[in-house]
């Protein structure tokens, strides 16, 4: 059994009014800041179940936009989001849509144009007490939750991607604790992602870009 | 070390111990860390409450709901020209309890305790007796430990989240936690904070969750503010030397049984209790044309 500390009974220290709501909704976006890598230009928010019906009363919208300008869950100017995002010329826009089936009811997609002209749409779900689960990114199922320093690989899918991966994570002392690829049905093209024991540091997306079947590394510290 | 009240009242006997150093030690040996860096922790914890209570008496708030706002200052006038049918210890009490809510409501910073939605209970009432009693950091932090241990064994054997148990599962569970806290600081033994602990949670057994339109707002603030009152009075019975029949063990598992036996509708869900009356539809509605 997981032993419960003093501190999740007496905390966390957070943002109101609701963790799943307003922390939960942030990270998700906050994930989806750093995939992108660059500053957001234009972003649209699509808001299923229970966040399209409550998502100006809990404050999801302000949560979002805190989190795609990278604002940590507790930062006191979430709640001035709006403005801050008129300030740095962000485009948003809020859709409420209809809850599809299978689908968590705190759910949200988001559609981002960032600074370069590069586009990325992300999907994921605020599970409760704050954690987040990411289901899809540009199109293809993923599973991962930001918990733990992740790396998130996007390839051609063709053998000894894997084996390069792992094997300079390796030569950097970093210990991977779950792998796993993710291919799109149609296409070669796949994802694979490694939640690791260690935080990563950056040139090791340099290292492994350097294969050719890989297009793009993101990570998530 | 202990996973129910029995077990923590054993330890504490045993060892001659109050709740909040079991807690501490609990924390250290499960953990790895030292007392010094817990009750560091727990310090911070206490001082984001007071800024809490503070910002709810200072600032002007409005909730993203607009739902509520405007209650503690309301109430703290009343309490300030001396006509507070309360006294001034229920006064304050509930008034910054009801604010650290409007606080939370309006996307402040607050410490869930155990959750956002029950997080006005223990600072508010903590608050408005350490400016009577004129406790320290270090009793306050102490009895911020205390509340854990009684929060903890809850959440373990039963829980304190709405959605699983209702409401008496959060805003009971933080009044019950506030109750046990009040009667270490006034100096009295584990035993009788169990017995307060215990008295509080019955007073809300069967209490469901109805949030008006989801939200966090009503009726969630003003069970904070009775919430308060249930921990004061509870707590006072327990200090008279009145015990629970009921050993506070058996209370929350009879807690977590009505809990689960809660239909769906009554669980966060808002589609039960006064969320789902013609007003709270009304609202509802309301708030759904705005957006
Ligand atoms: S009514 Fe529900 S949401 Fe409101 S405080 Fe109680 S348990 Fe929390």
């Amino acid at each position: 059994m997981k032993r419960i500390s003093a501190f999740q009974v007496m905390g966390p220290v957070m943002i109101g009014p609701s963790s799943s709501h307003t922390a939960g909704a942030l990270r998700i976006a906050q994930i989806a800041a750093h995939i992108l890598k660059e500053p957001a230009d234009e972003v649209i928010f699509y808001l299923y179940g229970s966040f399209a019906e409550t998502y100006q009363g809990h404050g999801t919208d302000r949560a979002l936009l805190a989190g795609m300008m990278g604002y940590p869950t507790d930062h006191p100017d979430i709640r001035n989001a709006y403005d801050i995002a008129r300030e740095q010329q962000l485009k948003y826009q809020f859709i409420p849509a209809t809850l599809k089936e299978g689908m968590h009811p705190n759910t949200v997609s988001i559609e981002v144009v960032g600074s370069s002209g590069k586009k990325l749409s992300l999907t994921g779900a605020s599970i409760g007490g704050g954690e987040v689960i990411v289901n899809v990114i540009n199109g293809i199922d993923v599973a991962f939750t930001g918990e733990y320093p992740t790396l998130i690989v996007q390839q051609q899918d063709r053998p000894g991607v894997a084996a390069h991966i792992t094997s300079i994570l390796a030569s950097a002392g970093v210990n991977i604790g779950t792998i796993r690829m993710y291919r799109e049905s149609r296409s070669n093209r796949a994802f694979t992602i490694l939640e690791t024991d260690e935080k990563l540091s950056s040139d090791l997306v340099d290292r492994i870009l350097e294969n050719k079947n890989i297009y793009d590394v993101f990570m998530i510290n | 070390m202990f996973g129910n009240g029995q077990e923590l009242l054993a330890f504490c006997q045993k060892e001659n111990i109050s709740i909040s150093d079991a807690m501490i030690r609990r924390e250290c040996d499960l953990f790895e860390t030292t007392a010094d860096e817990v009750q560091q922790c727990m310090l911070r914890q206490w001082q984001v409450m007071e800024s809490s209570v503070e910002d709810a008496l200072s600032k002007n708030l409005t909730s993203m709901g607009g739902l509520i706002g405007g209650e503690a200052k309301k109430l703290m006038k009343r309490q300030k020209e001396g006509t507070s049918v309360c006294g001034d210890i229920t006064a304050k009490a509930v008034a910054y309890s009801m604010g650290v809510l409007e606080v939370n409501a309006s996307m402040g910073v607050i410490v869930a305790a155990p959750t956002a939605g029950s997080s006005g209970i223990l600072p508010g009432t903590l608050k408005a007796l350490q400016e009577k009693y004129h406790w320290n950091d270090s009793q306050m932090t102490d009895a911020l430990f205390c509340a854990s241990a009684i929060g903890l064994i809850i959440s373990e054997k039963a829980t304190v989240a709405g959605a699983e148990g209702g409401c008496q599962a959060e805003t009971g569970s933080a009044a019950a936690m506030t109750a046990a806290a009040i009667c270490e600081l006034m100096g009295a033994t584990p035993e009788i904070s169990l017995h307060a602990a215990a008295i509080c949670l019955k007073n809300v057994m069967g209490q469901v969750c109805d949030p008006i339109a989801g939200l966090v707002e009503a009726p969630c603030q003003k069970r904070n503010g009775i919430g308060a009152a249930n921990a004061l009075i509870s707590a006072e019975m327990a200090l008279a030397g009145i015990p629970s029949l009921i050993p506070f063990d058996e209370v929350v598992e009879a807690m977590g049984h009505v809990g689960r036996s809660l239909p769906e509708s009554l669980r966060e869900t808002a589609l039960g209790g006064v969320a789902a009356t013609p007003t709270g539809c009304a609202y509802k509605d309301k708030l759904r044309q705005k957006i």
